[in-house]
């Protein structure tokens, strides 16, 4: 008796001992955490780099600068905490990606992670998140499903728009030209057959139709073509005064200068990603000219050209015209609802959902967890790629046509 | 049409043909499956792209600069990586497997130093983009100038292979590695010899390349596995086969582009490459002349 009781004793103060031991590290870890822990992974190597190179990775890289020179993000009795950083490389490979969210959730016991490169990958890391309870700021991921997408994953939010809007708002742009007089109703169109491609030529054929713009070429091309001179003879013999490609970077370096090779000179030359990046209009120079493309800027936004100025400081280029800003903005939200209801992720993104907050963009609201006050359009013009479309919004650009030819032929 | 088909298939081609041949000899004749081939293309193309745009070097000048450090980066890489494992394969037969380890490894070593050297942002720059008119269909220059030379580094090569004293040696150790001592051949000689020459081709290639391509520091496997489908289906270590395999690859991608769709320019290569590879196993050029 007196023995079992001993054992039972040393038994009971033992598991006591344990769990106190481990209440107290609970409690020690609540009271004096040093830091707010954020962790992502985004493809610094591989296919996607040189998207999320130019997009996510330095405006990450600049927020996580700015908020710890400030002391930290602030938390709402006012004291505030360092970010430290958690970062993986995904090596552009979706199923590296879960990976590492799930080892920054589960391993790294990081309070918040943020969004990775492309639409793909969002939508592979987002059940996951939702899962963990972690909410996902979807910065680089453009889909036409992201209604449906915030209502399953409540903690999702979804600011670079869907293909439909892009395409329309092109339909919208050649549709009032073709009415103006400016350019014929045809319309040469190349697409890559992957993901962003895809949903943009799909949306395109439904709208351009609708806009009474006649689709003369529908070509697709498989990611990783370099020679476009086959598409680009057709396209010139098709006689479309537009001419439209939902082109990825590579493909759209490629058709600028296949395009002066061949002396094709439509009055509307439309290029996909990669247009608005700094590196365009870089190598491209003068004959940047007219090009069109997604996104575009507001160059009357104080806060937005002050950012651009601070990236390019600090990064030692200078952002891109489109996901750049949205990505920076998305951040500017997270640190504001941290803000004000604290580091609980359920709060955060309720605050995320509900609030209204300043940042580059101005006053930003989410409607059903998206982002709906953006750029669709827009133009190199003088050398900034300015927005044209929605073009009964503030800081709207008025689209010049035709391109200007070539130079230097 | 037929004719601006051609002529622009041609070209591809030839551009195809620049980037392989390089590894044709490495493969063929030190028999090193070099996987990091694409990233010393990749490297010279951002090598020539820093000289064209920060020291104002135009890009066949910068060829006089990087193909000799092409050339002894690969030299040094065969003495200090390969070495030991063609020394040790004299025992185990296994040079193929571990060359492709070790060059599996100096792959990420190349990557991430360009990643960190260079960045990992597309990197395009213009030089030589004008049309040039050949037989009515019009060209970029870079393109044909890439074109030209693969053709000629082609032909040369070959001649030298075929025609001299020293070809025949390093065919004679591409052939039986194991007898060439016996008639006095130096093999390790000639093997590092024929490396180093395949990473300069590599570096022609990418230099070319930089002209008329956008490029950045991830790209580099695009190349190796393009090089690898041609290299095998022209037969291994045969320059005139790389040429020929190359020449018809991009034939076939531009007619398919031209008159069926371009989308089914990538299943067309490697629908090409399947019924080589079931009509002639060891390739175009395989036993005639290679090894």
């Amino acid at each position: 008796m007196t023995l079992i009781s001993r054992r039972n004793a040393l038994r009971v103060l033992g598991t006591a001992v344990t769990l106190l031991a481990g209440v107290s590290a609970a409690a020690v870890s609540a009271q004096d955490r040093s830091s707010v822990k954020i962790g992502y992974a985004v493809s610094i190597t591989g296919g996607n780099a040189g998207g999320a190179g130019i997009t996510t990775i330095p405006n990450y890289r600049l927020w996580v600068h700015e908020v710890n020179e400030a002391g930290g993000l602030e938390l709402p009795d006012g004291s505030r905490l360092p970010i430290e950083v958690v970062e993986y490389d995904d090596r552009s490979s979706a199923e590296e990606v879960v990976r590492a969210v799930e080892r920054l959730v589960t391993q790294d016991e990081v309070d918040f992670v943020l969004s990775p490169w492309g639409t793909g990958f969002n939508l592979a890391v987002a059940p996951l998140l939702d899962r963990f309870g972690y909410p996902l700021i979807a910065s680089a991921a453009v889909t036409d499903r992201a209604a449906e997408f915030a209502e399953r994953w409540p903690g999702s939010f979804w600011l670079l728009g869907g293909g439909a809007d892009y395409a329309g708002a092109l339909a919208g742009v050649l549709g009032e030209a073709h009415a103006a007089g400016d350019i014929n109703a045809d319309v040469a169109i190349i697409s890559v057959a992957d993901g962003f491609g895809i949903d943009l030529v799909n949306a395109a054929r439904e709208t351009f139709a609708e806009a009474g713009l006649n689709i003369v070429m529908d070509r697709t091309y498989p990611p990783g073509t370099t020679d476009f001179s086959p598409m680009i003879n057709e396209a010139q013999a098709s006689g479309a005064d537009s001419f439209v490609a939902f082109s990825y970077p590579p493909d759209t370096f490629a058709l600028t200068q296949q395009a002066q090779v061949a002396a094709f000179n439509p009055d509307v030359f439309y290029l996909g990603v990669g247009t608005p990046f700094p590196t365009y209009i870089g190598a491209n120079g003068d004959n940047a000219e007219g090009v069109l493309s997604l996104g575009g800027i507001d160059t009357s936004n104080a806060a937005l050209m002050d950012y651009r100025q601070r990236h390019e400081e600090f990064i030692g280029q200078a952002p891109d015209f489109w996901a750049s800003q949205m990505t920076y903005a998305g951040l500017e939200m997270l640190e504001e609802a941290i803000r004000r209801v604290g580091l609980d992720r359920e709060a955060v993104a309720n605050e995320l959902s509900t609030g209204t907050f300043t940042t580059i963009l101005g006053e930003t609201t989410l409607e059903d967890n998206q982002l709906r006050d953006l750029w669709w359009t827009g133009q190199w013009q003088d050398g900034v790629f300015v927005a044209l479309e929605p073009s009964d919004r503030d800081g709207a650009s008025e689209i010049r046509l035709p391109k200007q030819p070539w130079q230097g032929q | 049409m037929l004719l601006t088909a051609l002529i622009s298939g041609l070209v591809l081609g030839g551009t195809y043909a620049l980037v392989a041949m390089g590894l044709t000899l490495q493969y063929g004749i030190s028999r090193i499956m070099n996987l990091a081939y694409g990233e010393i293309t990749i490297f010279a193309a951002f090598s020539a792209f820093i000289l064209f745009s920060t020291f104002g070097i135009n890009p066949l000048l910068g060829m006089a600069i990087v193909l000799p450090g092409a050339f002894v980066f690969g030299y040094l890489i065969y003495g200090v990586m390969m070495q030991p494992l063609v020394s040790r394969s004299s025992r185990t037969g296994s040079l193929e497997v571990d060359s492709i380890l070790a060059t599996f490894g100096l792959l990420f070593v190349i990557q991430g130093v360009m990643l960190i050297t260079f960045g990992s942002n597309y990197t395009s720059y213009n030089y030589l983009n004008f049309g040039v008119n050949v037989l009515g269909a019009n060209i970029a220059a870079n393109r044909l100038l890439a074109f030209a030379l693969a053709i000629v580094i082609g032909g040369v090569l070959f001649l030298v292979l075929t025609r001299t004293r020293w070809g025949t040696t390093i065919r004679a150790i591409a052939v039986a590695p194991a007898s060439a001592p016996l008639v006095g051949i130096n093999v390790n000689r000639t093997a590092r010899f024929a490396f180093a020459l395949g990473t300069m081709l590599a570096a022609s290639g990418g230099v070319m390349v930089s002209m008329y391509q956008t490029f950045n520091a991830s790209m580099g496997v695009v190349f190796t596995m393009k090089a690898l489908v041609i290299v095998i289906m022209g037969g291994l270590g045969n320059l005139m086969g790389a040429l020929v395999a190359g020449l018809l690859l991009g034939l076939v991608e531009t007619f398919v582009a031209t008159y069926v769709d371009p989308g089914l320019t990538l299943a067309s290569t490697y629908l090409i490459f399947l019924v080589v590879l079931l009509w002639k196993p060891a390739g175009l050029f395989g036993k005639a002349a290679g090894r």
